[in-house]
């Protein structure tokens, strides 16, 4: 027997070699982690932070009821938020009844075929395409094919053609479905996840009693799917609101010193000298005598403007634009209930940067100011949307 | 009632028609004018000059390398986060940091624009100043950083949702071989989550690629051909958004410029999403 090599055994009940090491690496990652968490949260910080310094001194109300001007210091976002609001509006009654329809659709109705998996590769690819080629179909069927129905629509009665120039072009309403079908996808998963959500046996029950289909979708399987649905809205829309890219593309205006609620009769919004059919001057060197009819700006084609008042009488470049201010009473007591979605407009997004690319320090303030608006409403939104998620998670057993 | 349903169901693959027609339509409109090989092998894009060139290379090396910066910056950090929140934190810690990440991909574009060009941009100079690298003020580096941070939320989120997905029987298992968490995080959970953390990449990469404000205002819309991210340059975004802030008249050649530009980014989020696709496949672990 020869003697055992003692020196190769190791004592097994000692911890296993470099155990203390790879323990070290495990806290060492943790501070890792914790790190990245810090930094992404610490961008939201600074993000606040820096727009709250440059910008929280010009938060007064007169911000919020002035309108643009070439003078920073009395410069407002009347009309952006006005805008703003506008354009959600429209975006919400396109997008919330079709998305909403549609996600019940695909989840309770939907054979399997290949139609159906076309629908759903079609949604889940929208998620995914960059904002900026909505604004390109926007462009393409929106402002040029629908806002020209002179060209493309001859054989349609003149009273059509004219409400469809009057509604589409570069308008609220074209920006409101450019917007909806942007968060449409949004609308749809949030609303497939809440109905598939319901258990199967409200439907048994309301099947069991006679219900129709339709009715047992109705009345006992969406009300209970709201909360869910409603948590996808409200993402969506915060998401619309941020949006500037298409809106852009479609022509929303960078500077708007009326509100878009007024009736088409106001010469709201004209444009002087004769122009292609593009809206752009022809001869730029020339110029036209106006008579300006209401109070407002005159928007030179170089972007500078002037205060006018009712009565003068100047020479002006062609495609320069004259716009009339109109205060909250004019808005109010001249209101149409479908003229507003045909009228030129901005939004918060477009104004914020417009103000971000002009060189004078004045507006980099504002331009903070608007941005902190446009901040604070998205991240309370997006809290709300949290909150309803979390206490949807906690309140609901099946 | 289901004709109703299904017609709403039905827009979505309208919308998806609509961008293709239009972009394919307009832009075929351009390629009557400028030859496909001008567009994909001249290294000028000068669509608004006197003597105009139609190169789209410079847009794309502005693309890639804003989405390059972007990625550099979010992968490392959204996958630090997603193990950390996934395999380290407590249910509390998680369920309070995940939501208020989230936010970071809810802030509206163009502040993180301006968030770029006036916070990022002069940080970043004062800190390359001592190694002798003299940023100038609109640069591809800020926008693609912050660019960077907007998509940590889409990588860290789905990142972690995937490593949740994986059953607890394979941590379990691996626990009882004696490994420790990271060990167990790196070796055992991330190769099996690895469908969903490449897909959380891809996402958040083609979200980089389509971005638009936030290289208009702090990339400086010059399209030239990039090498260094410390370089001005325009991307294929920037530049459609320029042509449509400009005064040109619909239907000029200049103007049909953008489409075709769109169908450059169109081609390109497509290849993505195939890509995407193709790898989940390949690499899906099903349990």
């Amino acid at each position: 027997m020869t003697a055992v090599d003692t020196s190769r055994v190791s004592d097994i009940t000692a911890h296993p070699p470099g155990l203390a090491t790879r323990r070290f690496k495990d806290n060492f990652f943790i501070v890792w982690g914790i790190l990245a968490t810090i930094i992404g949260l610490g961008t939201l910080v600074a993000l606040v932070g820096e727009l709250v310094n440059d910008g929280g001194h010009r938060l007064t109300a007169a911000f919020f009821t002035s309108f643009p001007s070439s003078n920073p210091a009395e410069a407002g976002i009347l009309s952006a938020w006005v805008g703003s609001i506008l354009v959600i509006v429209a975006t919400a009654l396109f997008a919330i009844p079709i998305g909403m329809l549609a996600g019940v659709y695909l989840e309770e109705y939907a054979p399997k075929n290949p139609v159906t998996s076309a629908i759903e590769i079609a949604v889940n690819n929208l998620a995914g395409v960059p904002s900026i080629l909505f604004g390109l179909m926007a462009v393409g069927i929106f402002v040029q094919f629908l806002g020209n129905p002179a060209r493309y629509f001859g054989f349609l009665p003149e009273s059509f053609r004219n409400s469809a120039a009057d509604l589409f072009g570069q308008s609220i309403l074209t920006a409101g479905i450019t917007l909806g079908l942007l968060i449409l996808p949004v609308i749809i998963v949030a609303t497939r996840e809440a109905v598939r959500g319901v258990p199967q046996e409200m439907r048994q029950g309301a099947l069991a009693v006679g219900a129709t289909k339709w009715q047992t979708t109705r009345h006992h399987v969406l009300p209970y799917a709201l909360p869910g649905v409603v948590t996808g809205v409200i993402i969506g829309i915060s998401r619309a609101l941020g949006e500037t890219a298409p809106l852009i593309m479609i022509g929303g205006l960078t500077f708007v010193a009326f509100l878009p609620i007024t009736t088409p009769g106001d010469a709201k919004f004209e444009t002087i000298g004769v122009l292609d059919q593009y809206g752009a001057a022809v001869d730029p060197s020339a110029t036209e005598t106006v008579h300006i009819a209401h109070d407002g700006v005159v928007v030179m084609p170089d972007f500078t403007e002037r205060a006018v008042e009712a009565g003068q009488v100047l020479e002006l470049p062609h495609g320069s634009t004259v716009q009339s201010v109109a205060g909250w009473g004019d808005a109010i007591a001249s209101w149409s209930p479908t003229h507003w979605l045909g009228a030129d407009f901005t939004v918060m997004p477009i104004q914020m940067f417009n103000w971000t690319s002009r060189p004078q320090a004045e507006f980099l303030e504002i331009a903070a100011a608007a941005g902190l608006v446009l901040l604070a409403i998205t991240l309370l939104l997006n809290g709300t949307a949290i909150l309803l998620r979390y206490r949807l998670r906690k309140s609901i057993k099946w | 009632m289901e004709g109703v349903l299904f017609a709403a169901a039905a827009v979505a693959v309208a919308v998806v028609l609509g961008i293709i027609f239009v972009v394919v339509s307009e832009s075929s409109k351009f390629f009557a004018q400028v030859s496909v090989i001008e567009f994909l092998t001249s290294t000028t894009w000068t669509p608004l000059f006197d003597n105009p060139q139609y190169g789209i290379a410079p847009l794309l090396t502005g693309t890639f390398m804003s989405t390059l910066v972007a990625l550099a910056v979010a992968v490392p950090l959204g996958l630090l986060v997603a193990i950390y929140l996934s395999e380290f934190a407590g249910p509390r810690t998680r369920e309070t940091i995940k939501p208020t990440l989230e936010l970071l991909a809810a802030v509206p574009t163009v502040v993180y624009g301006y968030f770029a060009l006036l916070f990022v941009t002069p940080l970043l100079q004062g800190w390359l100043r001592p190694f002798g690298i003299e940023l100038p003020g609109f640069n591809l580096l800020s926008a693609g950083l912050v660019m960077g941070l907007m998509i940590i939320p889409y990588i860290a989120s789905l990142s972690e949702d995937a490593m949740r997905a994986v059953p607890r029987s394979m941590r379990e298992g691996s626990f009882a071989m004696g490994a420790t968490r990271l060990e167990t995080a790196f070796r055992v959970v991330a190769p099996a989550a690895v469908s969903g953390i490449v897909g959380a990449v891809i996402l958040g990469m083609s979200r980089a690629i389509g971005e638009t404000m936030i290289v208009v205002v702090a990339g400086g819309q010059l399209p030239q051909m990039v090498s260094s991210p410390t370089q001005q340059g325009a991307t294929v975004t920037a530049f459609i958004a320029q042509v449509a802030l400009g005064d040109l008249p619909f239907g000029t050649l200049a103007y049909n410029s953008i489409f075709a530009a769109g169908l450059a980014l169109l081609l390109l989020t497509l290849l993505f999403n195939f890509v995407a696709f193709y790898l989940q496949r390949r690499y899906r672990e099903a349990y």
